[in-house]
């Protein structure tokens, strides 16, 4: 049993590890296509990417994915598509840069206040679309991307020097007032170099989901409604309440995502503020197969090919070779966990199978436990 | 039917006069809503075909993507008729994709969409830097002009009906207004999608591959256990899927507009999912949902007035509403749709100007509140979303 233990991780390790040399692949041919020498860009890509400060940018970057993934997988556990990520952390930023903005706390109120209030406005952007939902039967894909073009209108309205922000004096970029000493996080200082505050948050939230998910009985009836309405139904869940539930808590921890970037780095939400964050969330999420362990490499991953792409340009590739390469790794990891997942099912019905042979009339379970 | 459009057209042109906006019906209004009608009616037309028999279609955005990527690229070198060829190709090509992972490898529909969407989007970009970055109108996120196709008119239209139409006739001039947008102008692609509208509808339910590909979407066991093999027909209806959204992708690069750029399709391939649930599965409602669509997406260029305007429209159409509600007794319905209507009269009374930044999320809004409103007696295909397997359960 021990051996069959082992095997099933293995298998499913081997599915990235597979779809990432897939991407690879795709990649060296398609620079050979375009004549550079790809062994050489992988050699200088490697040891750039493996750099002190490459690996605190990675690092850095892959905080904001990370939740944006987990706050994917949430809703992804559940059956639910949270295509709204993108919109829910944007608003849950722009709300917490405002009011981080015009109340002076003392550290670390202010932070605690901001993560407060993006959790709350994230979560409750996201109810929007699971009470359309649960109440009204909207696809959920279909709610949560309007809500997102609803979110970015509703934000840009807002950020206009008459409304809700100010303009830097000298430059284009019309932000929200600067945030206090009170309101922002520190880095915490590695023998690499200094590195985002917020992934400790991260990390919390990436244990926390795993216990609740794994270990709670709210974590089982939710994946278990994931897997069947109706069954989770006739185990006493109450569908509509599961649904609402898990968009909040999907769109709490996308709130979530946008704070590395505002608690640590810009310190006001502003045109620049990134975006996208949501998409990426969705695609790590696949790539981790929600599971926060998962997300987390899968992050990382991410990040890196992101930084990766830096160098490229400076050795005059296209940097959109790494855009390539990511999606085509969600396509081959999509496959290879269908594939894998598949290969594991056979072997463990085989297994079935031939200790029922083997014990005629008893249970596979007794003989599978005697063998 | 005509009862309703003529009321619709008459509200409306009522509306307009109160809320002192005369864009809302005039002949340009109608010649945009037209233009922008046309790609959420192609997506609708694919989602449909895609749903009906049985397959979630959640890749109809980066099929569009591919559509006007490709529609661009080859239009920009062997003119606009080789673009849509092109643009229509490359959306088939991804909605086989989309057969082979969700019926081939049997990878959940939704999970495979949008993974084709990521595909799609950095695929895009990917060529964008590679072809356009760098010559002369292009760059990674836009691609140089494409020439259009030729516009036809109705002939003698604009004779007969621009007296009519200038004339401050209250409701016929609007009329003639209306239907001057419909026949003057229209590009020859845009009469090709209308009339995909009636041939969709042929072929989907009056032909034997419709009733095959309709029988694969509601009982796939059924359809197999007779020689109907629902991953052959599935493949077709994605093919098709897939060549419709790609065509609305050529449509935007060709018609709507006359370059590729970044972002262009904006979330229209989930609208055209959306016209699809809004027409319960059915050809021709679908198409009326599209036009309500492109419409509200047509006004964001035109007048700010005529936004505002809308929100009267709705406001009336929800009153409609209720009382139809309120005779089939659904009491609580009815109040909801009132109450609504009396949300939305306020908002246009204590909102002079509607922002330019609410104005582009109008049909996404408008979209997110038909669906929420919409009877909760909606029937989808019995096995949409569910995969088929040979001597499985379904």
């Amino acid at each position: 049993m021990t051996r069959e233990r082992l095997i099933r991780p293995g298998l499913f390790l081997a599915a990235p590890v597979i779809a990432v040399g897939l991407a690879l692949l795709v990649a060296g041919l398609v620079l050979a296509a375009t004549g550079a020498d790809a062994l050489r860009v992988l050699q200088d890509t490697i040891a750039y990417g493996t750099t002190g400060r490459s690996v605190v940018a990675v690092v850095d970057k892959s905080v904001g994915y990370y939740l944006a993934g987990i706050a994917a997988a949430i809703a992804f556990r559940m059956g639910l598509f949270n295509i709204g990520i993108d919109g829910q952390y944007r608003l849950a930023a722009f709300a917490a840069a405002v009011v981080g903005g015009a109340v002076v706390l003392p550290w670390p109120l202010g932070v605690v206040l901001m993560i407060g209030v993006a959790m709350l406005v994230g979560g409750a952007w996201a109810a929007i679309a699971g009470l359309l939902a649960a109440h009204r039967g909207v696809s959920v894909v279909i709610s949560t991307i309007m809500l997102n073009a609803i979110a970015t209108g509703i934000i840009a309205w807002l950020l206009h020097p008459s409304r809700l922000a100010v303009q830097a004096p000298g430059s284009n970029n019309v932000a929200t007032a600067l945030i206090p000493e009170g309101g922002r996080l520190p880095t915490i200082p590695t023998p690499l170099g200094d590195v985002d505050g917020f992934l400790l948050v991260a990390i919390a939230v990436g244990v926390l989901t795993w216990l609740v998910l794994g270990r709670t009985r709210f974590g089982f009836e939710l994946r278990a409604s994931g897997m069947s309405l109706r069954a989770a139904a006739v185990a006493g869940v109450d569908a509509k309440r599961m649904i609402v539930v898990t968009m909040i808590a999907s769109g709490a921890v996308a709130g979530l995502a946008g704070m590395p970037q505002l608690l640590g780095a810009s310190h006001r939400y502003g045109l620049d503020f990134p975006a996208g964050l949501g998409w990426t969330g969705i695609a790590i999420a696949l790539l981790g197969r929600n599971h926060p362990l998962g997300i987390a490499i899968a992050a990382l991953l991410w990040a890196w090919l992101e930084r990766s792409a830096q160098i490229l340009d400076l050795t005059g590739i296209s940097r959109e070779v790494v855009t390539i390469m990511q999606g085509v790794i969600v396509i081959a990891i999509v496959v290879a966990y269908e594939l894998v997942g598949r290969m594991i099912r056979r072997r463990e019905q085989r297994f079935v199978g031939l200790a029922e042979a083997a014990t005629p009339g008893e249970g596979p379970a007794r003989a599978a436990s005697g063998a | 039917m005509w009862l309703r459009v003529t009321l619709t057209v008459v509200v409306l042109s009522l509306v307009s006069g109160a809320a002192n906006a005369p864009d809302l019906l005039s002949e340009g209004s109608m010649g945009a809503a037209l233009r922008f009608t046309a790609p959420i009616l192609l997506a609708g037309l694919g989602a449909l075909w895609a749903e009906r028999s049985g397959v979630v279609n959640i890749g109809l955005e980066g099929m569009m993507i591919m559509g006007t990527w490709f529609g661009a690229f080859v239009g920009h070198q062997a003119g606009p008729l080789a673009g849509v060829l092109a643009g229509v190709a490359a959306g088939m090509s991804f909605g086989l994709a989309l057969a082979v992972m969700a019926l081939g490898f049997r990878i959940d529909q939704a999970v495979a969409g949008l993974a084709l969407n990521l595909l799609a989007a950095g695929l895009a970009r990917f060529l964008s830097s590679i072809f356009f970055d760098g010559i002369d109108g292009g760059s990674i996120t836009q691609s140089p002009t494409v020439d259009a196709l030729a516009t036809v008119s109705l002939p003698g239209a604009q004779a007969l009906l621009e007296p009519v139409a200038s004339a401050s006739i209250p409701i016929v001039s609007d009329v003639a207004q209306v239907t001057l947008g419909l026949v003057t102008d229209v590009s020859l692609l845009t009469l090709l999608v209308v009339a995909l509208v009636p041939i969709t509808w042929w072929v989907l339910f009056r032909t034997g591959l419709g009733l095959r590909i309709r029988a694969c979407g509601e009982h796939p066991a059924a359809a197999d256990s007779l020689g109907v093999s629902p991953a052959v027909h599935r493949t077709i209806a994605l093919a098709v899927s897939g060549a419709m959204a790609g065509l609305a992708g050529a449509f935007l690069v060709t018609v709507a507009s006359s370059v590729y750029r970044e972002g262009q399709t904006g979330g229209r391939g989930f609208i055209g999912m959306a016209t699809v649930v809004f027409g319960n599965w059915m050809v021709v409602p679908t198409a009326i949902g599209a036009f309500i669509f492109g419409f509200t997406d047509a006004l964001r260029t035109r007048q700010e007035a005529s936004v505002g305007a809308l929100l009267l429209v709705a406001a009336v159409a929800f009153v409609i509403v209720a009382v139809v509600r309120g005779r089939h007794r659904s009491c609580r319905d009815a109040a909801g749709w009132g109450v609504a209507s009396a949300l939305l009269v306020s908002a246009f009374v204590l909102l002079p100007v509607v922002p330019p930044e609410f104005v582009s999320f109008a049909p996404h809004l408008t979209t997110l509140v038909v669906l929420a409103l919409a009877r909760p007696d909606l029937r989808a295909p019995a096995a949409l979303g569910l995969p088929f397997r040979r001597g499985g359960s379904s």
